[in-house]
């Protein structure tokens, strides 16, 4: 390997990819993943109907996800290779969020320390558990490291924000309905980057991508909520 | 050997570079020891194993319904009483078999998983005949074990959303695929099972009568075929019938077939032959 022309120390470097990635995960919009009595709910605000930030990995597992498209898609296809493998070689019900938010963190890790760039992605996977005591919620960042998160979590660009807002009015075992508002509420409450900062956002079934994780389904827990069923429901939810 | 799955670590590149949707060709690259025909040249063609036996399908208009016998036999013995040859594919089609019960298990078990994983990377689902064309290449994978032995074929029906049919297809070992529109059977009854549709098959039957020629075309079967086995009153085991419409797929529970069979019982009781 030649030296590059300047030195920099590891330090350096690892600070230097870290500010690089945080910029990268700041311009895009924020995701919120939150429990409700009957699972775990995904929200995420998106103005695409095609390009997903949340989808289905297995039986009881999602993910969501935000920065940049490409690299969070490979993430998301890597990750439903690895959970189809292990259940065609194992069974279905042998198929962990733990294993896969492993794996996951492993490759960020590697990926973190090994490439010149580093992934501009935030990460979450989620498993529904067969009472709200199983739920488990991962959280993961750009450079590997991993968290497990209780009640509820929020990445992107303005997480703290949305945070601290969810940390207000999220309850234990809410409704759907209570969970979906306090969701959108947080949402509403971050502040793009290129937005007016004191101009108020109303966010509709157009720009919200919602899917959830429902116990009560068979097998396939995972399920997406159609733009029209969305409208309806945020209509019941600003109603109620 | 390192695992071919990632069990600790980064995950290997196979599974992070783009391209495929497609879950066995995923599979031939990152672990093809676990794909159906990757069984190694076997020193002798092998011939005491299990079978499953006949399959058959009707299509009725706006569905198709497809029932299994429940017998898997060993050369002249039964090995099971109880088994499942007819299985969900996904929401909109179903899949049975007929030969060698071990193969036929895992290329159904390849077979979800393929229609599952295009269905969770796209975010959408294949069309019926992508679907039936999949299959086609699983079987042909197969057909080196299947010179060895360890034949087995397919049946696929589904529920076709673009054209609001049910549509069938059949294969031989060779994988050629072949469409039927109104009824199909494989398996060693096979030959029987399709006379007796042939007489009681109509374009406009509803989806009960359907059942019911189903099921009575495995009672035939049975009637005149030792491999395939006939409803087992005393065990209370029936055929599985599955039925795919627009309202997606559905295993019919053994309250519903129970009837069916006894009615269907009680008719051919009073028939001189049989």
């Amino acid at each position: 390997m030649t030296m590059p022309f300047g030195y920099a120390s590891p330090e350096q470097q690892v600070r230097d990819k870290s500010e690089y990635a945080r910029k990268g995960i700041a311009r895009g919009r924020s995701v919120v993943v939150i429990t409700y009595a009957d699972g775990i709910l995904f929200v995420a605000e998106n103005p695409s109907a095609t390009l997903h930030k949340i989808s289905e990995i297995y039986d009881r597992i999602a993910f969501a996800a935000v920065g940049k498209y490409n690299e969070f898609e490979n993430l998301r296809t890597a990750g439903i290779r690895l959970t189809d493998s292990r259940g065609y070689m194992y069974d279905r019900r042998d198929v962990t969020s733990r294993a896969l938010a492993n794996a996951y963190a492993q490759t960020l890790g590697a990926i973190f320390t090994e490439s010149v760039k580093p992934y501009e992605v935030e990460i979450v996977v989620a498993e529904v558990g067969r009472s709200s005591d199983d739920d488990q919620i991962y959280r993961l960042t750009f450079d590997g490291s991993i968290a497990d998160e209780r009640g509820f979590v929020a990445i992107g660009g303005a997480s703290d924000q949305v945070t601290t807002s969810l940390k207000e009015h999220h309850r234990d075992g809410q409704s759907l309905a209570e969970a979906l508002r306090v969701a959108v509420r947080a949402l509403t409450v971050s502040v793009p980057p290129g937005m007016p900062q004191n101009g108020e956002r109303v966010l509709t079934a157009a720009n919200l991508e919602v899917g959830m994780l429902d116990r009560t389904r068979a097998r396939r827990q995972f399920k997406r909520i159609a733009a029209s069923t969305l409208a309806d429901l945020l209509a019941e939810t600003a109603a109620s | 050997m390192t695992d071919p799955l990632g069990g600790a670590g980064r995950l290997p590149a196979v599974f992070m570079s783009p391209g495929t949707s497609s879950f066995a060709e995923f599979l031939s690259q990152s672990a093809p020891h676990l794909l159906p025909g990757a069984r190694t040249g076997l020193p002798a063609p092998v011939t005491e194993v299990a079978h499953g036996t006949t399959i058959v399908a009707v299509t009725f208009p706006g569905g198709v319904i497809m029932a299994g016998d429940r017998r898997a036999t060993q050369g002249h013995m039964i090995a099971q009483r109880d088994v499942e040859k007819v299985h969900h594919a996904d929401d909109y089609s179903c899949v049975g078999y007929a030969g060698t019960a071990g193969v036929g298990a895992e290329l159904i078990r390849l077979f979800q998983v393929e229609l599952e994983h295009y269905e969770k990377i796209e975010g959408a689902t294949l069309s019926l005949d992508a679907k039936a064309n999949r299959l086609a290449a699983m079987v042909k994978g197969n057909l080196p074990m299947a010179l060895q032995g360890l034949a087995v074929v397919p049946l696929f029906a589904g529920y076709d959303e673009e054209s609001g049919l049910g549509r069938i297809f059949s294969y031989d070992i060779a994988a050629a695929k072949s469409e039927e529109r109104t009824y199909e059977s494989i398996g060693s009854g096979s030959v029987f099972a399709k006379g007796s549709l042939k007489k009681r098959f109509r374009a406009d039957l509803s989806q009960d009568d359907a059942v019911r020629i189903a099921i009575e075309a495995l009672y035939d079967a049975a009637d005149d075929d030792s491999a395939t086995g006939g409803p087992d009153l005393i065990r209370k085991l029936y055929p599985i019938v599955a039925v795919v419409t627009a309202d997606g797929y559905r295993r019919l529970a053994d309250d519903e077939v129970g009837p069916v069979v006894t009615a269907l019982i009680a008719d051919r009781s009073t028939s001189a032959g049989g």
